[in-house]
């Protein structure tokens, strides 16, 4: 086995591993902190599909984490006040279906913005993905049926058939296999015609045009399959919180789910995870000892990207063969 | 006569004050190698890009295979059937070479959408691929990352992924660009054979391959075609020798 195949495997192992230590040892804050890595690691995978493969820089990426948030605040916002959306489609608190919407809503909020962003490359891909985020940032604060400014909070947390979704563990566990899955199903991506195609228009966009693929169409199917993963990932956030906000919007999010994947190395399969696990063990290790813990984060972020380009994994399992 | 494959019909491009092609009129016949040459800054790359599609026209036509494709995108060309080789490599330097052949193959194939098999277990594909690379005498190298290979090595690569398109017609712009003197005879010797698939528009600045290969030569200077003809009618216009081949005999 590839050395990275091994890590893989080994990463989310770690994460699971931790997950159910904290279990044995009575510690559900721990088994919060863990199921908060898987979700950002799902956001990272979701955003990797389009900065790693598709070489798209987008710093708009929290637009689709909240959308899906807000899915599914509306849904069981509509759900826990008996009040159907605009008077006729009943919310729900059941996850596989607001998991279905917030797939379908970031998905198409993807399409419609990478339709527009994606004509555009460089820095004004960039800029104009952040002009985006931050459009639809400010229209949450300014939406006050679901809580303006100040988000909404949602009493129980969802159901899923069959599981109380009340235990952290379970809670962790659900977010965990879908981490799973959608990191093998991304793995598949990559190997695929699609992903062939994909990653060669990042190389050269010259080269895949003069073989007849055309780069526009097949970056916007990666932006949307991008999109509806981190939207999905935004789902799953606001469920563990409880609670929706225009934060989850705003552009710090981009920033962070970006962090991550540049902490656990760009176009690395287990990147995302590597990174929102040490973002995480970061964030609750230098919170304790300093207030101001964003400046040895950014400290650290700086070796990485001077020192270890391909991030935690790159150091592990030097510069990656794009080969099988 | 047969009909043209590829034709450029009163071509005219400016950029400002500078007439980069002048009335270009050109055509590329089944089974031939038509070779364009002319000094540096004659509006040979201007050409070959309003013929690839990267370039419109300001006015005039470019017609291949029977259709108009002055409209279509560079990408559209391609899937057409036309195959371009460019003077820089422009190859994924990340991939492998079997990856870069078997991507030449994909895009001719279609079926790019399929998000789920393994892409380089695609037995059609790899076939397609693997003879490429043998008929350019790459097939050692299938497995090397791109970025490692010599720059000779990535002038054959282009002239395979090129191959795997299976085009009607070849677009080559100076293939045997730093080939050296070796590289670029073998390079001469396949491109010979190669006419008989699917014919060749060739720019060169290698004067033994253009004399050795091309069945007409057409010269571009300041963005105007001079003369096409054969290689002994080309060597003997009073024009040519004054414009161009001139300066090689005082040098």
């Amino acid at each position: 086995m590839r050395r990275e195949t091994i890590l893989n495997l080994a990463i989310p192992g770690i994460l699971l591993a931790t997950a159910l230590i904290a279990y044995a040892m009575d510690e559900p804050y721990i088994i919060t902190l863990a199921t908060k890595a898987a979700i950002l690691a799902l956001a990272g995978v979701g955003l990797n599909i389009a900065l790693g493969l598709g070489g798209l820089v987008s710093l708009g990426h929290a637009a689709f984490f909240g959308v899906g948030g807000y899915a599914m605040g509306i849904l069981a916002f509509h759900a826990q006040n008996y009040m159907p959306i605009w008077g006729v489609i009943e919310g729900t608190k059941s996850m596989p279906i607001i998991w279905l919407v917030a797939l379908i809503a970031s998905a198409l909020t993807a399409l419609v913005i990478g339709a527009m962003s994606l004509r555009t490359t460089g820095v004004y891909f960039i800029m104009i993905t952040l002009a985006f985020g931050q459009m639809l940032f400010y229209f949450a604060i300014s939406w006050p049926t679901y809580g303006g400014e100040d988000g909404m909070s949602i009493y129980l947390r969802n159901g899923f058939p069959g599981v109380n979704t009340l235990v952290p563990l379970n809670f962790f566990l659900i977010c965990f296999v879908i981490l799973a899955v959608v990191m093998v199903l991304t793995d598949r991506l990559g190997k695929s015609a699609f992903g062939l195609a994909l990653q060669a228009t990042r190389q050269n966009a010259a080269r895949a045009e003069a073989v007849g693929l055309a780069p526009y169409r097949l970056r916007l199917v990666a932006f949307t399959i991008s999109g509806a993963v981190t939207g999905l990932a935004g789902a799953l956030f606001a469920d563990l919180n409880r609670f929706v906000s225009p934060s989850m919007l705003s552009w710090h999010m981009s920033g962070e789910i970006m962090i991550l994947i540049i902490l656990g190395g760009i176009a690395r399969l287990s990147g995302p995870v590597a990174g929102a696990m040490l973002f995480i063990a970061l964030e609750y290790v230098l919170e304790d000892l300093s207030h101001y813990w964003h400046v040895y984060l950014g400290a650290i972020l700086l070796g990485v990207v001077l020192f270890a380009r391909g991030g935690v994994i790159g150091l592990i399992a030097g510069r990656e063969v794009a080969h099988d | 006569m047969t009909e043209a494959l590829l034709q450029t019909c009163a071509i005219c491009k400016s950029f400002g004050a500078l007439e980069a092609s002048k009335d270009v009129s050109l055509d590329l016949f089944p089974g031939e190698i038509h070779a364009l040459i002319g000094p540096n800054g004659a509006g040979k790359s201007t050409l070959i890009a309003q013929i690839s599609g990267a370039l419109r026209p300001d006015s005039g036509q470019v017609i291949f295979d029977g259709q108009d494709v002055t409209p279509l995108t560079t990408t559209q060309r391609a899937r057409a059937g036309l195959g371009r080789t460019f003077q820089i490599s422009a190859l994924a330097m990340e991939f492998t070479v079997l990856q870069n052949v078997v991507l030449g193959a994909l895009g001719q194939r279609g079926k790019v959408y399929r998000f789920f098999g393994n892409v380089m277990r695609d037995k059609a594909l790899l076939e397609r691929a693997e003879d490429a690379l043998e008929q350019v005498g790459l097939a050692e190298f299938r497995n090397f990352v791109t970025a490692e290979l010599s720059h000779g090595q990535r002038r054959q690569l282009e002239v395979a992924v090129a191959l795997t398109l299976q085009p009607k017609a070849f677009l080559m712009d100076e293939p045997m660009a730093g080939l050296g003197a070796e590289g670029s005879h073998r390079l001469t010797g396949f491109l010979d054979g190669l006419r008989h698939r699917a014919p060749i528009l060739l720019v060169e600045h290698d004067m033994d391959a253009v004399f050795a290969l091309a069945d007409r030569i057409s010269v571009l200077v300041y963005g105007e075609i001079i003369a096409t003809g054969t290689a002994d009618e080309i060597k003997s216009d009073p024009r040519v020798r004054e414009a161009y081949l001139g300066e090689e005999d005082a040098a």
